[in-house]
Parts: C-alpha cells; sequence; structure tokens
C-alpha cells in the first residue's frame, strides 16, 4: 500500500530554520544535583559528569557555583544552558553590587529572579534545559530552592533533581533533621550519591560537596566514593539464566 | 528671582551657571502646603497639612502608599506628584515580581531623581514640579529621603518642604538628635507637633492634618483621626492655649511661646 506523506519543501526550510531558533533537546547533560539544609547553612552534592547522550565525555565538568555573597547554584540538564544562566546571574550580581548601598540579593532574590526567567522561556518554548538547585545563607535565614525549566519552582529542607528526586529523596525524607551536623550531613549526602552512583548510569565517581554558610562558600576538591561490588547476586549473575546469549 | 532672558527654557543656562526653570520648579513646592518627615532607627513618619480649595471642597491627598514599606508625601503640583508616585509604585511592584523581595528605599529615590534630571535636560520637556519625601526601609534600617525638581535628593532625619515649612524645621532642628532613637509614639507626636508649627496660630485639630507611619515591623498606614486627636489631647489642653505642661516640652520653655488667649488670630508668628 502506498501513501505520499505531504511534503512542502519551503515549509520544511522555514519551519528547520524556526525549530533551530529553539531547544528542542539537550545535548551535553549533567545528572543530578542533592541538596540539603543543614545546621550552619546548605549543603550540595554533584558530580562531575557531562554525558553527550549515552557516553559519558566530560569528566571535569563543575555543576556548582557560587553566586554572589549569599549564594550557591547548582545545575542538571543542558550544560551550556547552565553556562549562559552564569552569565545572566554575574550580570545580575554585577549591577547589584554597582549599587554599593548596602543592599545585596540573597538567596530568595536570585531564585525568585531565576524562576522568572525559566518560566517566561518556557512560555516562549524556548526553555533553559535545566534543572536549578539554589541554596543560600543570609542574615541567619538558611534558603534551599529549586526552578525546572518549565518554571515549576519551590523550596524545601531537602531537594533533588533528575534521578535524585527517585533516589536520594526517599533517603532523604527518612533520614534528615534540622541539627545535622556538617559531617552528619556529608554522610547522609555520600550516602545519597553512592546510591545514584550505583544506579544512573549517567552517574561518574567524581564529585565534589559544596558547602555554604554565613560567612561563605566552599566546594571541596573532587574525591571519589567507595564501591563494593563483591555481592553474591553479582557473581555469574547469568548462571540461573537459561538461553540467554 | 526676577524674570530674565535665560528663564524661558530648561535647556538655557544662565552666564552664572543656573536653570532658571528648575529653580522655578522648586519654587512650585514652596507654595504647596506643608509635608513632613521623621525617621528614628526603625520607624518613619510622613505628616502633611490638608488643604482644601475651599470649605466646599476634600482636601487634596498628599500623603501616598508606594508599598508595605515605603511611603510618600509630597508638596507643589499635586498632579506631578500623583504621576510619581504611580511610577515610584510600578518600579516597586516590579522589584517584588521578579526578586520577591521589596526595593530598598534607596535604590527606588535614585531611579526617581534619575527620572526627574531627565527633565532637566530635555526641551520638549518641564521639570516636575513637586517634591517628594520619601520615606521608606531597606536592609539597613528606616530611611528619609528628599526628592527635589532638579533631580537631586538627599537623605534627612527629619525634614519639612511647602509653606511655611520654614517653622517646622525649626522646631526639627532643635529635636532632631533625639530621633534616631525616639519610640514610635513619641516620633508620631513630634511630627503632630512639627506640623503645628506650620499652622501659625491656627487650631490644631485632627481634621487639619494627615499622618502616616511605617516601620520594622510596621506596614505603612494611615492613623486614623481618633489616634491624632489623641495624641493631639496630650499636648493641647484647651485648643486655643499651648504646652500646658506636655511631658517632654521642658527644655521648649525658653523657646517661643505664644501669649495664650480666647482669639487665636491674633496671636503673632511662632519662630524667634
Amino acid at each position: 500500500m502506498t501513501f505520499t506523506i505531504p511534503i512542502d519543501n519551503g515549509d520544511a526550510l522555514k519551519n528547520a530554520e524556526a525549530d533551530s531558533q529553539r531547544t528542542l533537546y539537550p545535548y551535553v547533560t549533567g545528572t543530578s544535583i542533592v541538596a540539603i539544609k543543614y545546621k550552619d547553612g546548605v549543603l550540595m552534592a554533584s558530580d562531575m559528569g557531562g554525558s553527550y547522550g549515552s557516553t559519558l565525555r566530560y569528566k571535569n565538568i563543575e555543576r556548582v557555583k557560587a553566586i554572589g555573597k549569599h549564594s550557591l547554584l547548582g545545575a542538571s540538564g543542558e550544560i551550556s544552558d547552565f553556562q549562559e544562566i552564569l552569565r545572566y546571574l554575574d550580570e545580575l550580581v554585577l549591577n547589584d553590587n554597582m549599587w554599593d548601598d548596602g543592599n545585596s540579593l540573597g538567596p530568595k532574590e536570585v531564585h525568585n529572579y531565576l524562576t522568572r526567567v525559566m518560566y517566561n522561556r518556557r512560555n516562549k518554548f524556548n526553555p533553559l534545559w535545566n534543572t536549578l538547585v539554589l541554596g543560600g545563607v543570609k542574615n541567619g535565614e538558611i534558603y534551599l530552592g529549586m526552578v525546572s525549566m518549565i518554571g515549576v519552582s519551590f523550596e524545601d529542607n531537602h531537594v533533588a533533581t533528575g534521578f535524585g528526586n527517585h533516589l536520594a529523596r526517599p533517603i532523604l525524607r527518612d533520614e534528615w533533621r534540622a541539627d545535622l551536623s556538617f559531617e552528619d550531613g556529608v554522610k547522609l549526602l555520600e550516602k545519597c550519591m553512592r546510591v545514584l552512583l550505583y544506579r544512573d548510569r549517567s552517574a561518574i565517581n567524581k564529585l565534589q560537596i559544596a558547602k555554604i554558610t554565613e560567612e561563605g562558600v566552599t566546594v571541596s576538591q573532587p574525591y571519589s566514593l567507595k564501591t563494593f561490588w563483591e555481592f553474591q547476586a553479582f557473581h555469574n549473575p547469568t548462571a540461573g539464566a537459561q538461553g540467554s546469549w | 528671582m526676577f524674570r530674565n532672558q535665560y528663564d524661558t527654557d530648561v535647556t538655557t543656562w544662565s552666564p552664572t551657571g543656573r536653570l532658571f526653570q528648575v529653580e522655578y520648579a522648586m519654587e512650585a513646592v514652596k507654595q504647596g502646603s506643608a509635608a513632613i518627615g521623621l525617621r528614628s532607627r526603625s520607624h518613619v513618619v510622613l505628616a502633611s497639612v490638608n488643604k482644601a480649595q475651599s470649605e466646599l471642597s476634600s482636601h487634596q491627598r498628599k500623603i501616598f502608599k508606594v508599598d508595605d514599606h515605603i511611603g510618600v508625601a509630597i508638596a507643589g503640583l499635586t498632579a506631578d506628584g500623583r504621576v510619581l508616585s504611580r511610577y515610584m509604585r510600578s518600579e516597586s511592584i516590579n522589584h517584588s515580581f521578579t526578586y520577591e523581595s521589596p526595593l530598598p528605599v534607596g535604590r527606588l529615590v535614585v531611579r526617581l531623581a534619575d527620572k526627574a534630571q531627565v527633565c532637566t535636560q530635555r526641551s520638549w520637556k518641564r521639570p516636575y514640579g513637586v517634591g517628594l519625601l520619601v520615606g521608606g526601609l531597606d536592609e539597613s534600617g528606616a530611611h528619609l529621603y528628599y526628592n527635589c525638581p532638579s533631580g537631586n535628593y538627599f537623605e534627612y532625619q527629619a525634614f519639612a518642604i511647602g509653606s511655611r515649612s520654614q517653622a517646622a524645621k525649626t522646631y526639627l532642628e532643635r529635636r532632631f538628635e533625639s530621633f534616631n532613637e525616639s519610640s514610635r509614639e513619641d516620633l508620631i507626636k513630634d511630627a503632630i507637633l512639627a506640623i503645628r508649627e506650620t499652622l501659625q496660630g491656627e487650631t490644631l485639630k485632627s481634621s487639619l492634618c494627615t499622618v502616616s507611619v511605617l516601620g520594622v515591623d510596621e506596614p505603612f498606614h494611615f492613623l486614623d483621626q481618633e489616634s491624632i486627636q489623641k495624641v493631639i489631647d496630650t499636648f493641647e489642653k484647651v485648643p486655643e492655649e499651648e504646652e500646658d505642661g506636655g511631658e517632654a516640652e521642658a527644655e521648649a520653655a525658653a523657646a517661643p511661646t505664644e501669649q495664650g488667649g480666647a482669639g487665636d488670630q491674633d496671636v503673632a508668628p511662632m519662630e524667634m
């Protein structure tokens, strides 16, 4: 049975051009970010991988950056869009500093600014393909929030993006407490990151944990988690299967 | 100021380096009825005299809420004042929408001043004929600014603009050093007393003045007639007579006190 697909080359050309002006799918992506509030501020963990589809292409990408004096921004999703967002925020912080008047943008302001940007891009069908995590401390108030690529925005005591939503948040729901010390907070994040390492194929074993308190931002050096692969079930996993390749 | 050949255009300098049109605009501010502002570390009080065109009409509104944390009192061309208040509200709400955070009053005042400056440098415009006392909060506490038709702005502990404002300024100059630590109630009382100074002997009634307050934990709002009258009653036992054992008026004892009397029309001006 033959059938013709109507093709109008003029339109196709126009459409292709029009489509290339907006984001259709991501290319180089970062995987989960996991972040928690703790006693003195916010802890945010991410790995340093940038995947190109199913290839783990880049292994040294910093996906958590300091914004101004009071905030920390982590991103998963399209890395180039994250870099664009960093440029927007750079300009924002610059203008804020230029006022030189004792007022400064806190994490709440930055979070809301990003929400506006993401939502506006979504309305134009040209999203910044990221899920952003914004944490910070200002005047003693600890803030942690998230914005998605469609502009969904909220605050919480612990947030995660991507696979972290499914694998890390259940752990956090059970084990997070408001008065976590820094060491306990790091242990909790490492527990989450280890699960992600085992189960998320786009995760790599090279992570950074960033901390923000009233004093400022510290980003750890990259390090690896210890993993254990000697479970019985992994020894000769196809032993019982019949006719498998 | 006399009419001269350099005062027709706002874009014409005089040989002595003055822009007469801008200065004439500042004259317009002096013609409006008085507006007063004072601030402590945590509160700002704005007060104004209610002048009505005639007995038949209602009085003009001179104090506007810009946001929960910013208020403005105007003197001069009320229409210009209304338009600028609308601009301020717009800026404030746009900032709130984008950042979910109140616009720091210092930044609003600069935008207002820049807007006024534009009108001093375009041949097809004229300066705004209104002076604005902007009171508001930001991270560093309470602030009071005065925005001038010239595009200048200054920060004040206390200030008065409009007609007979000099009397109020003299009163405020005597007291301003204590304002930073004043309580909210004392600040309000001082504002009403300063208003009284501009009335030149006319009986002070709550219907004659409008008072507004804002503070760190207190959104901008107007005081109602009753509250104002209560404050007036604490220092005016009998309307025609002046301070009669009011609490903190002691140090003003040496300063001008009028002759009390049944008729207040003949009372001499209050300043020394």
